[in-house]
């Protein structure tokens, strides 16, 4: 199967034929629209090696996130960046998208996009937890970086580099993740609180020895995750207040995967910003996660009003869902950045076809 | 050798006393903390401020001299190693803690700060920067950066590239890049992750943002004796089975054992292995896996179980791990030590294969292991005053990283490659992967002037080298000539 990729890219290479990697499709709405032939990694599928004592799994890039959580579940551990599946699930109060079991998330999907969950302030993003890729880059040749132990510091770190991506350096073909013991209890509590409150409460208590997980602000209600042995969960109870949530597991696998009402909104901007950033004031409809460190905004205020405003906060803002302004999805680059970006391209993929214009409209 | 013109020109760019030429002030330059590999600097430029560190770069830019950048020089790998016909850039005057933000838990600091400042700046705030390398006390942030730095604590807090949140570094031409942000991500490729671990080949960092996490409410140490070293290694993995994450999980052999109690008589039991295991966190929860860690520790065959009960107790059993490696160079005039890492349940097979090595080279060797992640510390012992014996010391080194690479590890978890490690590089890379390596390095500095010669190989050295690693019947460089 993957000497069918490599095939496939060196065909492509030699005649500059754009190509568009794919997994599960989960993803396909983010980043810039590309052009070309569809790559599908869903055949490259399976766990090859996990060894739950090592704290290690290694899985093709096809295999989807839910097989793989399945799996790491019956051993009580996880993937504590808790990516994103986009799509899998019903949207709250709605009938299931059809088709949506063709959209599965996979391994190589998650770490090509770099997303992560509610959990990423707390235990880390995508990136901290790859250890190695096997990857094909954009000539055709299959590489590998990393491995599949923990500590590695041989050669320049390129597998952490392929996490965020987007499939623009080279398709992945097997991914090695670090994985984490599942905690023993997890419970959420929930305050009624201002912006400006809530902002405050997630920066002060991430200051604190509790075993905070996610943070959640909407609407006026600042929703806390505590995760960890039961008796420490109990005890920062204790100490936090607030009102135990029903329905938790579901509450933060929608904020996840941008399962509710909320999210449908367009154009729906991510914006990145200091933690402690103060409230915004650009509009109502906003969604607060990661400890203050994520706004989801649904605006219309232009592209440029926005991106200073994350600028400002020492940040950017990404179009996450919608109509792309003129200057691509993601912030642009400062131009000594901008060189080097595509200096790296050039080096991977010399004819630019994999994912072109996904990442950055020139290239 | 560089010209008196290029000396004059350089000295115009910095204060007075910033360059240094004479041998007598350059000479405590010659070496990192690798001192089997020493070479005298031609000259030792050490600037003050970030313009002045780009001015240092674009004249070398200019004149296509190359610059080999040191923080406090303690690296284990001979990444600092002067070059011949190099400036040596010495960062440790950019020491300035600039910023502690408490609410938002981060410190921005200038490279030469040290690691344990950083932690003392944030103590007042209940507020510490997790990664602690045993150099702690004297290695630079910037340096940590540049390693990509561990330390006792990794596998619960991770290695510095997850507590880096952003650089701000020079190219060689002293173009300033930014990575990351004050967020928690930024856009475009991750350049933070790159440039994390990159030994100083890619860029110069000059200003560092790490994360601060709260104190633990509590740490408690267990000890637990062994009376073999396997069974030692598979109460490891069944430690992390039980679904515990230690902040520190530390592993030592009777040799090491025997030294460390004859250096600061810690009070340890004599026995083939002695694991220490930390926990750290909410009191509660400590409370908890004390006693899970301590039931799992009975079943896996310990001989003796020992709960550090307060404070002192704790520095105690800490007290002959931290002074392993001192304690280790009392037995002899020399030690050599690796840094390979491995995965867990390779532990028995690795260390019965390097005591056969032993018993090859005459050479004896402790080993000292940062058990919960795999990283191995053998500590060879030579007296280099017998001829050939340093060089049989790192012949047998190297075989003991190629081990590490056979059973699916790496030849360095933690202290880089530098110059040091350079031939097993073409152990675990082939060629085409070797040629990405350039390809990085190409992009931000096509002229190779940033600490050249180090941390990747050269291909057709490899072939030179014959440091060839046969894997499934198949050569890693077969479209190189052989010598």
């Amino acid at each position: 199967m993957e000497d069918a990729l490599i095939e496939r890219i060196r065909a492509a290479h030699a005649t500059g034929t754009p190509l568009i990697v794919q997994g599960g499709g989960s993803k396909g709405f983010y980043g810039n629209a590309d052009e070309g032939e569809v790559l599908s990694t869903r055949a490259l599928s399976g766990v090859v090696d996990y060894q739950p004592k090592e704290l290690v799994l290694t899985a093709r890039a096809g295999t989807p996130l839910a097989e793989i959580e399945a799996l790491l579940a019956g051993h009580g551990q996880m993937l504590a960046f808790e990516p994103p599946h986009y799509g899998e699930f019903p949207l709250a109060g709605r009938p299931a998208v059809s088709g949506a079991t063709t959209m599965r998330a996979t391994l190589g999907g998650a770490i090509a996009a770099g997303l992560s969950g509610p959990r990423r302030p707390y235990a880390g993003a995508a990136r901290d937890f790859v250890l190695g890729v096997r990857m094909i880059d954009g000539t055709g040749q299959p590489l590998g970086f990393g491995g599949r132990v923990i500590k590695n510091v041989a050669g320049y770190d390129v597998s952490r580099l392929m996490a965020g991506a987007l499939g623009t350096l080279g398709v992945l073909t097997e991914v090695s993740l670090k994985v984490l013991p599942k905690p023993a209890a997890e419970i959420s509590l929930q305050f009624e609180l201002d912006e400006a409150g809530a902002i405050r409460r997630m920066n002060e208590w991430a200051g604190q020895p509790l075993p905070l997980s996610a943070t959640s602000w909407h609407a006026g209600v600042l929703t806390v995750r505590l995760s960890g042995a039961a008796s420490a969960v109990q005890a920062a109870q204790a100490k936090l207040g607030g009102e135990m949530m029903k329905d938790a597991t579901g509450f933060w696998q929608r904020l996840r995967d941008q399962a509710t009402p909320f999210f449908d909104k367009r154009p729906l901007w991510r914006l990145a910003v200091r933690p402690t950033a103060g409230p915004l004031g650009l509009g109502d409809a906003q969604w607060i996660e990661w400890g203050g460190a994520v706004r989801w905004l649904a605006s219309d205020l232009p592209a440029a009003v926005l991106r200073d405003a994350a600028r400002g906060c020492g940040g950017h803002a990404t179009l996450f869902r919608g109509d792309a302004p003129p200057d691509g999805v993601f912030a642009p680059l400062a131009p000594p950045l901008l060189a080097v970006h595509r200096a790296l391209k050039q080096r991977f993929d010399p004819r630019g076809i994999l994912n072109r214009g996904r990442l950055y409209p020139d290239f | 050798m560089l010209s008196p013109a290029f000396v004059t020109r350089l000295r115009a760019l910095l204060p007075p006393d910033a360059v240094l030429f004479e041998r007598e002030d350059v000479v405590p330059f010659e070496s990192d903390g690798l001192s089997a590999y020493r070479n005298t600097p031609d000259v030792v430029a050490l600037p003050e401020t970030e313009a002045q560190v780009a001015a240092v770069l674009r004249l070398c830019h200019a004149e296509q001299v190359a610059v080999v950048a040191r923080g406090a020089g303690t690296g284990l790998a001979a990444g600092a190693l002067p070059v011949d016909g190099a400036v040596l850039l010495v960062l440790a005057k950019l020491n300035r803690i600039k910023a502690i933000d408490p609410l938002a838990r981060t410190a921005v600091v200038e490279p030469g700060v040290r690691n344990l400042a950083i932690s003392e700046a944030a103590a007042p705030h209940g507020l510490y920067y997790a990664p602690d390398p045993s150099s702690q006390i004297a290695c630079s942030i910037g340096g940590n950066v540049a390693e990509n730095s561990g330390g006792v604590h990794c596998l619960k807090y991770g290695l510095t590239v997850h507590n880096v949140l952003k650089l701000r570094a020079l190219t060689i031409a002293g173009e300033v890049l930014e990575l990351g942000s004050d967020a928690l991500d930024a856009p475009g490729y991750d350049l933070l992750a790159l440039l994390t671990g990159s030994e100083g080949m890619l860029a110069v960092i000059t200003e560092v943002t790490v994360k601060l996490l709260p104190r633990p409410e509590r740490a408690q140490v267990v000890l637990a004796a062994f009376d073999d070293v396997a069974r030692a290694g598979a109460a490891v993995g069944d430690i992390i089975a039980a679904g515990v994450i230690p902040a520190g999980l530390e592993m030592m052999d009777r040799l090491a054992i025997e030294a460390a109690e004859a250096f600061v008589h810690a009070g340890y039991p004599l026995a083939e292995a002695l694991l220490l295991v930390e926990v750290d966190g909410v009191n509660e929860e400590v409370s908890d896996d004390i006693a899970t860690v301590r039931q799992v520790l009975k079943a896996a065959g310990a001989t003796e179980i020992r709960t550090a009960e307060d404070d002192a107790q704790r520095a105690k059993f800490w007290a002959g791990r931290k002074a392993a490696f001192p304690a280790v160079g009392r037995l002899a005039p020399d030690y050599y030590c690796m840094d390979g890492t491995i995965p867990r349940s390779q532990l028995p097979h690795v260390l019965t294969r390097i005591a056969a090595m032993s018993a090859e080279y005459g050479l004896a060797v402790a080993n000292v292991f940062h058990a919960g992640d795999g990283n191995l510390h053998p500590l060879i012992l030579f007296d280099a005053n017998r001829p050939g014996e340093l060089e049989k010391a790192e012949t047998f080194g190297g075989r003991i990283l190629e081990l590490c690479v056979e059973v699916g590890g790496t030849i360095t978890g933690e202290h880089g490659v530098g110059v040091e490690k350079i031939k097993q590089m073409c152990a675990q890379f082939a060629s085409p992967e070797l040629q990405r390596f350039h390809d990085v390095k190409a992009a931000f500095d096509p002229g190779r002037l940033l600490n050249p010669g180090k941390a990747v190989p050269e291909l057709h050295r490899c072939a030179e080298w014959g440091a060839m690693h046969v894997s499934a019947g198949r050569l890693p460089h077969p479209e190189l000539p052989r010598f």
